[in-house]
């Protein structure tokens, strides 16, 4: 399956675009997502491990299985306040 | 009441809004735009949210605020876009019936947004270097306003 990825701050520089398509397969958890990120954007490598994983406006753990048309984002460090 | 706005905030008008005939404290956090950090010069700041999950988030700090204290209004309103120095970018306003619930409310709330609100700063200095902060959980945990230059990582350092 594909999925929207959104990046924000950071995470959006180094990958050159707010929301990225991302294949994945079709059983997949946060954990195979990560995986594809970095294959697709090596230099998203290091932020990446230090950032969040959210799904559905909720942070998920690598475990998290994922389901065509979740809203997904990579949340970097955060430094609002 | 939780937001995210583009518009300076109007924290009097904040204050006024959880203010009440019932309450005998009100607690008001303002978060400021600092000109140093070390002896690093800021020029301003650029707030950037993912809207959606920020506004949940802190609509979940209020409830859990609810769930600890007995409060009256709590109000969270934080600020997106280009900042100047001096500039209020996040404002926490509690009332309660006495001051300990008000103070440690107030205080909860903000070290909470500060830790899991997905909002961004990205630093400009006057000479346009900068760039977007993502703290290491070492430096969160020790809440330190002493940033090591390490943690900005810039477009051009």
């Amino acid at each position: 399956m594909t999925l929207t990825v959104h990046l924000f701050a950071r995470a959006r520089d180094l990958a050159g675009s707010d929301a990225v398509s991302i294949d994945v397969p079709a059983v997949a958890t946060v954990a195979d997502l990560r995986l594809a990120l970095t294959h697709r954007f090596p230099a998203l490598g290091d932020l990446l491990a230090r950032s969040a994983v959210a799904v559905n406006h909720d942070f998920a753990d690598d475990l998290r299985p994922l389901s065509a048309g979740d809203e997904v984002a990579v949340i970097p460090p955060v430094s609002g306040g | 009441m939780v937001r995210l706005t583009h518009n300076p905030i109007d924290y009097h008008a904040l204050t006024e809004a959880v203010r009440g005939p019932h309450y005998g404290a009100v607690a008001l956090f303002l978060g400021t735009v600092r000109d140093l950090t070390g002896d690093q010069v800021t020029e301003f700041l650029v707030y950037e949210a993912y809207p959606p999950m920020a506004e949940k988030k802190m609509a979940e700090i209020e409830a859990e605020v609810r769930r600890r204290w007995t409060v009256g209004e709590v109000a969270l309103v934080h600020r997106i876009g280009r900042l100047g120095v001096g500039e209020v970018s996040v404002a926490v306003a509690v009332s309660a019936l006495h001051r300990a619930a008000a103070f440690d409310a107030c205080r909860y709330a903000i070290d909470t947004l500060k830790e899991l609100v997905p909002i961004w700063k990205k630093e400009t200095a006057p000479d346009g270097v900068g760039g977007w902060v993502h703290p290491t959980s070492e430096l969160r945990n020790a809440e330190c306003g002493m940033r090591n230059k390490d943690t900005i990582e810039g477009d051009a350092q």
